[in-house]
């Protein structure tokens, strides 16, 4: 089967040229078949892949299929390659799995939409570029599928273009990612002529003999690299372009800004372990920058009223959590946190949106309340979802992050401080969570009659993918289980392959510190699990007990609230500091520079010759008296040249 | 015929052109398919050209070489390499599009007009097969004139302004490089005993460092104004702002190669040492005109001065990639040129359209297009991500390449650029937001009618090609890579400047001393 490897991304961009090109001619049951038949396709391929490379002895668990050449150049060559290794394997999975579900959801949820040819377009192409960018065997076809989910993530968060806000933040997500993207381009280059390829293969081979390990180049070629995730994968400070996203449909905040195109940032620095094991400070880099965001955005998120922005800040500090994995060297934990994440995060995402659907679009969690008894699967599958995102003892969620939080702690590039960054953050995410749980589903109702009397749970296409992801969410860790528990870690073992070379490239022993400390790796769980414990039931007081407590913490802290809830001016900050100086400086260009200096200088000398012709014409009187004096005074001229040479 | 095919493809439009003339003028109908069906056997014609073309071999192929005046050393000499047959190719396509863009827009003296269509075709298919500089010189200002008509006589508001300023500044580009024309005549006469325009012939000859320094100077005004490289662009914005479509397709994507062609085949292979002591201030002007003129781009009103301000930086690019001096850098910026005639071309044709529709280019007076004109949208779009580069289509290959062989060259002038790619991106997708998205705020819009089926037929070759460029140019590498190797070897030839083993040119250091001759040396036996 191995060598129809290619054919999972090529199957959704099947579906995406046959949708695009018959948009308008083919009725709607044919688009979804074609639009859900080719992920489905897609997943089963997957699924018979992953258990033919598990049938492989797990050092030969290495499959490259090079289709043709690219681009090439002199000694320049790239080729559209795919490279199937136990982390795509767990990638393609994510994606076509979550993806599937995404997809069967959306046939309900856009049932009504008169764009529904268009959308199921696009979602094939974001599938195709997302499988592209995780099955890529080099970097540059990996970038072919970045830039790719980052048009698809531009066209479907402007996907109702009739709304303004929705296509400027269309906009506003595609300029910020290539902000990242250039750095993610020149780290590229630093690579290229360091190495001499730009294929993984080559790379995790080559690349400890082209680097100096420690060295400022390849820490200066990771943090390159690292803006280009900080840009996908929305971190400080690049965060500003995903909560602007929830304009777009919610099932493609689901997809694309939850589950898959987002932890892109978080699999690249994964795929490119080798060159981050090399530079210990481009990794203290990734792991601030990790724990930084993780507690700021989870800050933000305390204040926002509006049920996916929420999430979409979630959604950010929990990106925090997976690079401050990758940065303290616990790739595992971050691919590992990554693939739970896109389990409770798309099913948080999805149920949000089935309130939506039953809310009559309505995203102002002040307006909603007491909606469990209305849509009750829609509660219980939320409610899942929170309890995994939390990290309740015994869900998928729970597993990932108990691990980050120990490994930030314990790792060789760990530090308490990392530490207490995530713990608190663990905190303040249990927190939010279930206000948004307490002000959506519990509580008075308090919206209008009319959308009082449009309640309704929503169809089965959208409940079932609802129920599976639940289960997902809770099981979906078990794979993950640490030592301490006495079960094995099968995830950590099926991705060693994967990380082996990164730790020969440096040359450690044993830097996935085992149960050495057993009994601190216990009570840290503990405290956290307790932490989490006492901010759910703090929650419970403020939102659902005492509402009255809520508003007078919320007036006595008026400012900081006011500031959360502005989300600390960063949007206004970058518009008066980036934005608006550059939009009058070009202005300067343009009417000063061009017109006036360029255009004046010439068209001064053009005047200046004009007026020198001008004068100069004056000889030509016309008066024959006049040349006949010119003349005469010729004459004499040339015979006094002549009788002195 | 197949020894004189370079002298088929160059004349078949001026013969169409003759034909022409035969026509009575009010035979409207009669002018545009000869007209059409002329440019299309052209086509025909550079396609059988580009099938018989050997890839991946040395040297000029199809070469002719009867001479003219013998006594001066002017000969009839032709001949092409990957570079000028893939320009050809791209003429020969541009141009069909832009006749058949032109059937509904041009409605004075109609005759006139394809006449001077064709005309151009001969003089821009000409510049690129000559390797006589005479040859080569006569075509450059056959070029001029046709263009100077379809500006000023079937051109906008401020036509006339417009053609003079655009006359005028290449003339005096072209001045110059006639004295220097000539110049290189006389220097030749006494190196070697007699007189040559013989470009081979020519760039075998050693020139002291002064000569080549006013010589590449008075060259390199030439092709710079002609690129347009920042500050000689002021003519560009206004040219294309007033020429009718076609004329802004032709103008941007052919005339404006024929300055990077210039360099390529007369500077570097000529001046190679000069060349070399220009890199940085070529260098700088390139990237001044990356970021000016994507700055500017973003602040403009009128929808086709956007594009005309794009082009600055485009171009800059192509010049950057190609004083990279590299493989890449030199492929990619070779590569660029197609891409940009086909992406810019493009884009002027789809301005053109909707021109046509609502006799306005203010992009203010657009908006909400999307909702009733969505396949246009949806080309507008592809062509939109072709220019930004967007990986899959053609501009991607192009930009990646010339960034990669900067990067080589000069890390900070390839950092500089690259943050080029982040402008390119601001402005267009604003200019979509505003003619495309939204609610139509404009009742002119409501009715608007989509693509028709010539306006279909105009767009879709260019859209196959912007991804077959983008995702399969292998073929296209295997005819410029040969043919970039040549001009570096060329430039080799001097001595003054020498070419590595992995093809990038170095200067020979002169004030080597003995002592470092032989580390060098050694440096390499060791390799």
């Amino acid at each position: 089967m191995t060598e129809y490897l290619y054919l999972i991304p090529i199957l959704p961009l099947v579906g995406f040229l046959i949708n695009g090109l018959l948009i308008g001619r083919i009725p709607r049951p044919v688009i979804t078949l074609i639009g859900c038949g080719s992920v489905a396709l897609s997943l089963a391929l997957s699924l018979s892949l992953f258990f033919e490379l598990k049938a492989l002895p797990a050092d030969s668990r290495m499959i490259e299929q090079v289709l043709f050449t690219w681009i090439v150049s002199g000694n320049f060559h790239v080729s559209m390659g795919f490279l199937l290794d136990p982390l795509s394997a767990v990638m393609i999975l994510v994606v076509t799995g979550v993806g599937f579900l995404i997809h069967v959801y959306s046939v309900g949820y856009m049932h009504k939409d008169p764009g529904y040819g268009r959308y199921f377009t696009y979602l094939n192409l974001f599938t195709f570029s997302m499988l592209t960018l995780v099955l890529a065997d080099n970097f540059l076809l990996m970038f072919v599928g970045w830039e790719g989910v980052g048009l698809c993530s531009y066209l479907l968060i402007g996907f109702w273009y009739h709304k303004k806000s929705a296509a400027d933040a269309g906009k506003k997500a595609f300029i910020v990612n290539r902000i990242g993207d250039f750095g993610f381009l020149i780290g590229m280059f630093i690579v290229f002529w360091q190495v001499g390829s730009l294929n993984f293969v080559d790379i995790n081979a080559m690349a400890p003999a082209a680097f100096i390990a420690g060295g400022s180049l390849i820490t200066i070629t990771c943090l390159l690299l690292f803006v280009g995730a900080t840009g996908k994968s929305a971190q400080i400070p690049l965060f500003v372009w995903l909560p602007d996203a929830m304009e777009g449909p919610t099932p493609v905040s689901a997809l694309i800004h939850a589950a898959t195109m987002v932890t892109a940032g978080v699999y690249m620095i994964v795929r490119s372990n080798v060159l981050y094991m090399m530079s210990p400070d481009a990794l203290f880099v990734v792991a601030v920058v990790g724990a930084l965001t993780a507690i700021f955005a989870a800050t933000i998120g305390l204040a926002q009223n509006d049920i996916k922005r929420v999430l979409a800040y979630s959604t950010v500090s929990q990106l925090g959590y997976m690079f401050l994995a990758c940065g303290v060297a616990a790739f595992t934990a971050g691919i590992f946190h990554l693939m739970t994440h896109a389990f409770f995060k798309a099913l948080l995402f999805l149920a949000s949106g089935s309130v939506l659907h039953a809310m009559s679009d309505e995203k102002d969690i002040r307006k909603m309340g007491g909606l469990k008894k209305y849509i009750p699967i829609t509660y219980w599958t939320f409610l899942i979802g929170t309890l995994a995102i939390t990290g309740i003892p015994g869900l998928s969620g729970f597993f990932s992050k108990d691990e980050i939080l120990w490994k930030a702690f314990s790792s060789d590039y760990g530090h308490p401080v990392f530490w207490v960054l995530g713990f608190v953050t663990a905190g303040l995410t249990a927190f939010y969570m279930f206000r948004l749980v307490y002000l959506t589903f519990h509580g008075p109702e308090r919206m209008d009659d009319e959308t009082k009397s449009h309640l309704h749970e929503s169809p089965k296409s959208m409940t079932v993918p609802l129920i599976i992801l639940a289960a997902l969410a809770i099981a979906g860790g078990w794979v993950g289980m640490p030592h301490i528990l006495g079960a094995t870690n099968y995830f950590e073992h099926w991705l060693e392959p994967v990380m082996a070379s990164g730790r020969n490239a440096v040359d450690t022993h044993a830097l996935m510190s085992t149960s050495s400390n057993a009994g601190m790796e216990w009570s840290l769980m503990v405290a956290s699990v307790g932490l989490v414990l006492i901010s759910i039931f703090v929650a419970r007081m403020f939102y659902n007990k005492k509402p009255e407590l809520a508003t007078a913490w919320q007036k006595k802290m008026s400012g900081l609230h006011k500031l959360l809830l502005n989300k600390y001016y960063i949007d206004e900050i970058y518009g008066a500091v980036i934005v608006r100086p550059t939009v009058y400086f070009s202005l300067f260009l343009w009417k000063v520079v061009d017109v006036v200096l360029i255009d004046g200088l010439i068209n001064g000398v053009a005047v200046v010759y004009n007026d020198l012709s001008e004068s100069l014409r004056q000889v030509q009187t016309g008066r024959v008296r006049t040349y006949a004096t010119w003349f005469a005074v010729g004459v004499v001229v040339l015979i006094a040249v002549f009788m002195r040479g | 015929m197949e020894s004189q095919i370079l002298t088929l493809v160059t004349f078949f439009p001026l013969l169409g052109a003759a034909l022409l003339l035969l026509i009575p003028k009010e035979r409207h109908d009669s002018v545009k398919s000869i007209a059409l069906i002329i440019s299309f056997i052209t086509m025909l014609l550079s396609f059988w050209l580009y099938a018989m073309f050997e890839p991946l071999a040395n040297g000029m192929q199809f070469e002719i070489n009867i001479p003219w005046v013998a006594s001066l050393g002017i000969s009839y000499h032709m001949g092409i390499d990957g570079i000028s047959l893939l320009l050809i190719v791209m003429t020969t396509v541009l141009n069909v599009l832009a006749i058949l863009a032109s059937f509904n827009s041009i409605t004075q003296n109609v005759k006139g007009y394809y006449i001077s269509m064709l005309l151009l075709a001969t003089g821009m298919i000409g510049v690129f097969c000559s390797l006589d500089l005479f040859l080569f010189y006569v075509f450059w200002e056959v070029m001029l004139f046709p263009m100077y008509f379809i500006i000023g006589l079937w051109g906008g508001v401020r036509r006339i302004y417009a053609a003079i300023k655009f006359v005028l500044f290449t003339m005096f580009g072209s001045l110059l490089m006639l004295v220097a024309i000539l110049y290189i005549l006389f220097e030749y006469q006494s190196f070697a005993g007699e007189y040559s325009f013989d470009m081979l012939k020519l760039a075998q000859m050693p020139l002291g460092h002064q000569a080549q320094l006013w010589l590449f100077g008075a060259f390199a005004l030439a092709f710079a104004i002609k690129v347009p490289l920042w500050p000689f662009h002021t003519w560009l914005p206004d040219a294309h702002v007033e020429a009718p479509t076609a004329g802004s397709v032709i103008l941007a994507g052919v005339l404006l190669k024929m300055g990077t062609y210039g360099f390529i085949r007369i500077c570097m292979p000529m001046f190679p040492e000069a060349t070399v002591t220009f890199i940085p201030y070529i260098s700088v002007l390139s990237l001044i005109a990356i970021i000016y003129g994507a700055l500017v781009a973003m602040v403009q009103k009128d929808v086709k001065s956007l594009v005309a301000f794009s082009s600055v930086s485009h171009m800059g690019f192509i010049m950057l990639g190609l004083f990279a001096l590299n493989l890449q850098g030199m492929e990619g910026a070779v590569l660029q040129m197609l891409n940009h005639g086909i992406s810019t071309g493009a884009l002027f044709l789809l301005v053109g359209m909707i021109y046509e529709r609502r006799h306005t280019r203010l992009i203010d007076q657009f908006g909400g297009l999307a909702k009733v004109m969505p396949m246009f949208s949806a080309v507008f779009m592809i062509v939109t991500l072709s220019s930004i580069g967007l990986p899959l289509t053609n501009g991607f290959v192009g930009e990646f390449l010339i960034l990669l062989g900067t990067f080589k060259a000069n890390v900070w002038y390839a950092v500089i650029a690259a943050s080029g790619v982040i402008l390119s991106a601001c402005y267009m997708l604003w200019m979509y937001q505003r003619m495309f998205y939204g609610k139509i705020t404009n009742k002119e819009n409501e009715g608007l009618k989509d693509l028709s089926i010539r306006e279909k037929i105009i767009v879709i070759p260019l859209v196959l090609l912007i991804f077959w460029i983008g995702v399969y140019p292998k073929p296209l590498f295997d005819r410029i890579e040969p043919a970039v190797k040549q001009v570096m070897n060329q430039m080799g030839r001097s001595g003054t400047v020498e070419v590595d083993e992995d093809f990038s040119i170095k200067p020979v250091l002169a004030d080597r001393t003995a002592e470092q001759e032989l580390i060098v040396k050694a440096e390499k036996e060791g390799e």
